[in-house]
C-alpha cells in the first residue's frame, strides 16, 4: 500500500517535472525546417550553426535548424502537398511559385519581400572540361561541333539542365541571332548529349567518374566542388556569356504562423543577406549579392556577361511554357 | 437442397477482411490514379498516351522487362536446380546472395551496375573494344531489370524442386527413360507452374522499376527512356493528370499481361492434372 502511494506520487512528480521541462524548452527553443534542393547540403552545414550562434547572442534563444534536401521540384511539391517547411530555398523561382499556385502557402508577390528578387545569392552555368582542354573548348560555339560530347542533365527534371538550355539559347540571342537560330543551335547542342541524367549530381558522376563526354555544363559552385573533391583532373572554362541563376528563398507564411516561428524564420532569411551569411556563400563558390563580399572574392568569381531569365525570356512562367512544358521547344528537339 | 455450406468456418469474416485489406492497400490508391485522369478529356488522354515518344518508351519498358524476365527464367531455374540438387561448400552463402537484389536499394544497384558496365568499368572495359556498349544503352536497361528480378524465379522454383520426390525420377529411369526424357516428362511439368509464377513476378517487378534503371539507361528519348521516367518527368513539371494517364495505361497493360500469364498457368496445371 505504502509502496504504491510512493510510486504514484513519484509518477505525478515525474510527469510534472517533465511537462515543466517541456514547456520551458518550448519557450526558449525553436526549430525551423528548411526545405532545400540537392547541392546546398555543404552550404547549409556551415550557415545553420552560424545562424544559431548569431541568434543565441542576439536573443538568448536556442534555435535548431533541420534540413531536408532532394531534387528541387520534388522538394517543392512535398511542401505544396503538406510538408510543413518554415523556409524554402530553391535554385529557381518556379519551384517557389508552386507554393502559391498549388497551395496558397505564400503570397503571389513573394519575390518582392526580400532584396534582389528574394535571392540572396546566385550562380551561373560554366563548362568543366578534361585536364588540358584536349578539345579546345572555349565558348558555346565549340559545344555544337560534331564529335563533341556534352553532358547536360535533363532540363525537364533538373535546374542545371534548365539553366544550361536557357543559357545556350540566350547566348545566340545576345549575339544578335533570331529565335529560329537559337532553336537550331540548342537542337544541335542536345544532339551532342549522349546521356540525359535526371539530376545535376547524376550528370557530374557520368562525366567525372564514368569518363563520358568532353564537357560538362553545370553550376559554378558545383564545378569548384568537383575540382576540390576529385583532385584537379579538370579545367574550368568560362564562356563569354552565361545565365544568371538566382537562388531564391522564402518564408512559408502559412506554416510559420502555425508554428509561431515567423520572427526567427524571418531573421534566418535575413541572415542569408548579412555579411557573415554572404561570406559563407562565397566560401562555397556561390556568388554573393553583397558588393563588399563579392569584391573580396573577385578571384573566385570571374566577371562574365550574365543575363537573367527575366531579361531574355520574359520571366520563368513564360520560359517554362515555351521551352519545357509538353510540346515545348525542348520536346521538339527529340520529336520524330 | 440448400447451398452447401463450407466446412471451414470463418468464410464471411476472412473474405470481408481480405476485400477490406486489398481495397485499402491496392484498390483505393489505384482508383485515385484513375480518377485523376478524369481531369482530361478523352482526346487529350489519347494524345498523351499515344505520343510517339511515350509509345517508344512502352516498347523499351515492356520489351526489356520481358527479356529480363526470360533471362531470369532460364538462369533462375538453373540456380534453383544447383541449390537444391547439389551439396557443395559455400552453398548457404550462395543461397543468401540470391536475395540480395531484394534488399539492396535500387539506386545503389543502378550506380553499382553502371560503374561496372561503363566504358571504364571492370566489365565494360573488356566489352567496349568488342563494340558492345552496355551502360547508357538499352542493353543496360535489360541488365538492370535482370538484376532486380533474379530472386523471383529462384525463390518460386526452389521449394517445388525440393518437394519433388526422387522416387518418380528413379521410376522413370528404371522404366528406360533417358535423362532428357526424365527432365522433360517428369521434372519440368512439375515445376512449370512455379516457373511461370516466378517469371510473371519478375516481369511485373521490372515494368515498374525506376531507381536502378535511370542510372544505367542514359535516358535519351526514343532510345533509352523508360516509361516510369516519363511519368516522373511529368510529375516534376506538376503535370499530374498526364502523368497518371500514362500510369493508367501501364497499369492496364500490366494487368492484362499478368492476367494472361495467370490464365496460362491455370491452363497448364489443369492439363497436367488431367494427364494423370
Amino acid at each position: 500500500m505504502f509502496k504504491k502511494a510512493v510510486f504514484k506520487q513519484g509518477l505525478i512528480g515525474a510527469l510534472i517535472s517533465a511537462s515543466v521541462l517541456l514547456s520551458t524548452s518550448a519557450l526558449a527553443d525553436s526549430s525551423l525546417l528548411n526545405v532545400s534542393y540537392d547541392v546546398t547540403r555543404e552550404f547549409y552545414k556551415d550557415l545553420n550553426p552560424a545562424f544559431a550562434k548569431f541568434w543565441k547572442q542576439k536573443t538568448g534563444e536556442t534555435v535548431t535548424i533541420n534540413q531536408s534536401h532532394g531534387g528541387s521540384s520534388k522538394q517543392a511539391r512535398s511542401v505544396a502537398d503538406g510538408l510543413e517547411a518554415d523556409i524554402i530555398s530553391m535554385n529557381q523561382a518556379p519551384d517557389i511559385d508552386v507554393l502559391y499556385d498549388r497551395a496558397k502557402l505564400i503570397p503571389k508577390d513573394w519575390q518582392k519581400r526580400l532584396p534582389h528578387g528574394s535571392s540572396p545569392t546566385s550562380s551561373t552555368i560554366v563548362f568543366l572540361v578534361r585536364q588540358g582542354n584536349p578539345k579546345q573548348i572555349k565558348d558555346w560555339d565549340d559545344l555544337v561541333k560534331p564529335g563533341t560530347a556534352v553532358v547536360i542533365p535533363n532540363p525537364k527534371t533538373s535546374g542545371n539542365g534548365k539553366y544550361s538550355y536557357l543559357a545556350a539559347w540566350g547566348y545566340v540571342l545576345k549575339k544578335g541571332g533570331t529565335e529560329a537560330q537559337a532553336k537550331d543551335f540548342v537542337g544541335k547542342l542536345f544532339k551532342n548529349v549522349p546521356v540525359l541524367d535526371t539530376g545535376g549530381r547524376g550528370a557530374t558522376t557520368t562525366f567525372a567518374q564514368r569518363d563520358i563526354g568532353d564537357v560538362l555544363l553545370t553550376f559554378e559552385n558545383e564545378v569548384n566542388l568537383i575540382n576540390k573533391e576529385l583532385g584537379n583532373k579538370f579545367d574550368v572554362v568560362y564562356p563569354t556569356t552565361s545565365i544568371l541563376a538566382e537562388n531564391p528563398i522564402a518564408v512559408v507564411d502559412k506554416y510559420v504562423d502555425k508554428h509561431k516561428t515567423r520572427t526567427v524564420a524571418q531573421a534566418y532569411a535575413d541572415f542569408h543577406y548579412s555579411e557573415e551569411g554572404q561570406e559563407i556563400a562565397a566560401k562555397h563558390y556561390i556568388r554573393p549579392s553583397l558588393a563588399s563580399v563579392l569584391a573580396k572574392h573577385k578571384a573566385d568569381f570571374k566577371p562574365i556577361d550574365l543575363f537573367s531569365v527575366d531579361d531574355v525570356f520574359g520571366g520563368w512562367t513564360k520560359a517554362q511554357k515555351t521551352h519545357f512544358a509538353d510540346g515545348g521547344t525542348f520536346d521538339a528537339i527529340y520529336a520524330r | 437442397m440448400a447451398k452447401q455450406k463450407n466446412v471451414l468456418p470463418g468464410f464471411n469474416l476472412s473474405l470481408g477482411f481480405t476485400i477490406f485489406y486489398l481495397s485499402l492497400i491496392v484498390l483505393i490508391p489505384l482508383s485515385a490514379a484513375f480518377i485523376k485522369t478524369t481531369d482530361l478529356s478523352l482526346s487529350e488522354f489519347w494524345t498523351i498516351v499515344t505520343a510517339p515518344r511515350v509509345v517508344a518508351s512502352y516498347q523499351l519498358t515492356f520489351g526489356a522487362s520481358l527479356l529480363g524476365a526470360l533471362i531470369n527464367a532460364v538462369f533462375g531455374l538453373l540456380t534453383a536446380w544447383v541449390l537444391v540438387r547439389y551439396t557443395f561448400p559455400g552453398k548457404k552463402i550462395i543461397d543468401a546472395l540470391v536475395d540480395l537484389p531484394f534488399a539492396l536499394p535500387t539506386a545503389v544497384a543502378g550506380i553499382a551496375l553502371t560503374a561496372v558496365y561503363a566504358g571504364n568499368g571492370w566489365i565494360g572495359q573488356w566489352l567496349e573494344p568488342l563494340g558492345i556498349k552496355v551502360a547508357f544503352t538499352p542493353i543496360g536497361v535489360i541488365v538492370a531489370l535482370t538484376f532486380i528480378g533474379l530472386p523471383f524465379v529462384v525463390r518460386t522454383v526452389q521449394p517445388v524442386l525440393e518437394d519433388l520426390e526422387a522416387e518418380t525420377e528413379e521410376a522413370a529411369a528404371s522404366l528406360g527413360a533417358n535423362r532428357w526424357q526424365t527432365f522433360s516428362k517428369i521434372i519440368f511439368p512439375a515445376i512449370w507452374p512455379a516457373l511461370l509464377t516466378g517469371f510473371a513476378l519478375a516481369f511485373a517487378r521490372a515494368i515498374g522499376e525506376y531507381g536502378s534503371v535511370i542510372f544505367i539507361a542514359g535516358n535519351v528519348p526514343f532510345v533509352s527512356e523508360i516509361t516510369p521516367l516519363i511519368i516522373i518527368t511529368k510529375l516534376e513539371q506538376y503535370e499530374y493528370a498526364s502523368a497518371t494517364a500514362i500510369a493508367v495505361v501501364m497499369l492496364i497493360i500490366s494487368f492484362l499481361l499478368l492476367f494472361a500469364i495467370n490464365g496460362l498457368q491455370w491452363w497448364v496445371s489443369r492439363r497436367a492434372s488431367s494427364d494423370n
